[in-house]
């Protein structure tokens, strides 16, 4: 009977590992995701950048159209020192229609994306990094072919005001990383659109 | 034209009265209305928003709720995540619903600095459903509910 308690608390345990997803220090796996283009994408394709910010995001999602503009200037403003950002649409389109990628690619069109906006179809990346909201963040640094997490959470710590935000949150961490000092704090946590998984 | 004012404010006192208003709290006062109580009421505290569709499909499976306990000690209180810039907005969307329980509306600032007050493991993804007791909490949950999953564990943490 021992034992059994034993192996179901070791089991719980497992459950609960395998659900959590990235903690900052692991390795993210890369990705082969469809672009609004048609074309497929990977961390790989990218040889000379120094790491990516990595942002789960949607159409439909308040929180992510308030942020939509300082995504963009995130990208702007970090791709040319290495750190370009990637955007993944993870939302199963049949339980949100603006989340279908015909909305994706009419969003990167009107707002003219420099940066990849990739369907998540299987729902797969967003499951193992662990992104449970829209948007969330991963800050990852590139370490030879391994790609280290750095930070994870939320871009800044004011989603209603651009003009009264007081925490750059992503924009410190990449500095941060630029500079070769810790990042600080490493996660965040914000209210967001709970990711819509398929059933 | 004063007596005019007077009448119409008459008038409409009745509906003023029984408006259910959603009030602005902060953090703090959101944790003393519910988290800090001591006393064996059963608060049940709900995180949602207008714009967030499993949050309002979720809504009438606790009004339900509300009127099933609404003569025990049990307390329900909605928490709106929309921007106070969006307050009218809210009270509209209640008032249409004619919600019933607490309607707060939570102006807490960085949300970094209580979504781990409030639990934790949330992520910060809504719905988001806490229970206290005594000035403990007894449940959390990330993520919506069933009709039966609510009754069933509001029934368990009634006892």
């Amino acid at each position: 009977m021992k034992k059994l308690a034993f192996l179901s608390a070791v089991f719980i345990t497992l459950c609960s590992f395998a659900f959590t997803g990235y903690n900052v220090g692991d390795k993210a796996m890369d990705f082969k995701l469809k672009n609004v283009d048609g074309e497929m994408v990977s961390m790989s394709d990218y040889p000379n950048a120094k790491g990516f910010i990595v942002i789960f995001t949607c159409n439909h999602c308040p929180f992510a159209k308030a942020y939509e503009d300082r995504i963009i200037a995130l990208d702007a403003r970090y791709a040319p020192k290495g750190y370009p950002v990637i955007a993944i649409n993870p939302n199963d389109p049949t339980a949100i229609a603006e989340d279908d990628y015909a909305t994706m690619q009419q969003r990167a069109k009107a707002k003219n994306y420099q940066f990849p906006y990739l369907v998540d179809n299987t729902q797969n990346i967003a499951h193992t990094y662990g992104a449970t909201r829209t948007p969330h963040v991963f800050v990852l640094q590139k370490s030879g072919s391994d790609f280290i997490v750095k930070y994870i959470g939320a871009i800044d710590d004011n989603s209603d005001d651009a003009s009264a935000v007081k925490e750059k949150y992503v924009e410190n961490a990449v500095e941060s990383l630029l500079a070769g000092t810790p990042v600080n704090p490493t996660s965040t946590k914000a209210i967001g659109c709970g990711i819509k998984w398929k059933s | 034209m004063k007596n005019i004012n007077k009448g119409f404010i008459l008038l409409l006192f009745p509906f003023l009265l029984a408006r259910n208003k959603v009030t602005v709290v902060n953090f703090e006062q959101l944790q003393n209305s519910s988290a800090k109580k001591s006393n064996d009421t059963l608060y049940i505290v709900n995180f949602w928003a207008t714009w967030c569709d499993p949050c309002v499909k979720e809504l009438p499976a606790f009004q339900q709720e509300y009127k099933k306990y609404a003569k025990r000690k049990v307390k329900f209180i909605f928490v709106s995540m929309n921007s106070q810039k969006e307050l009218g907005k809210v009270q509209n969307f209640t008032d249409t619903q004619k919600l019933e329980g607490m309607l707060l509306l939570l102006n807490g600032g960085n949300p970094n600095d209580w979504i781990d007050k409030v639990d934790s493991t949330w992520s910060g993804s809504i719905p988001a459903t806490a229970m206290y007791k005594s000035g403990k909490k007894v449940y959390f949950r990330e993520g919506e509910f069933t009709p039966e999953s609510l009754d069933k564990v509001i029934q368990s943490k009634n006892k």
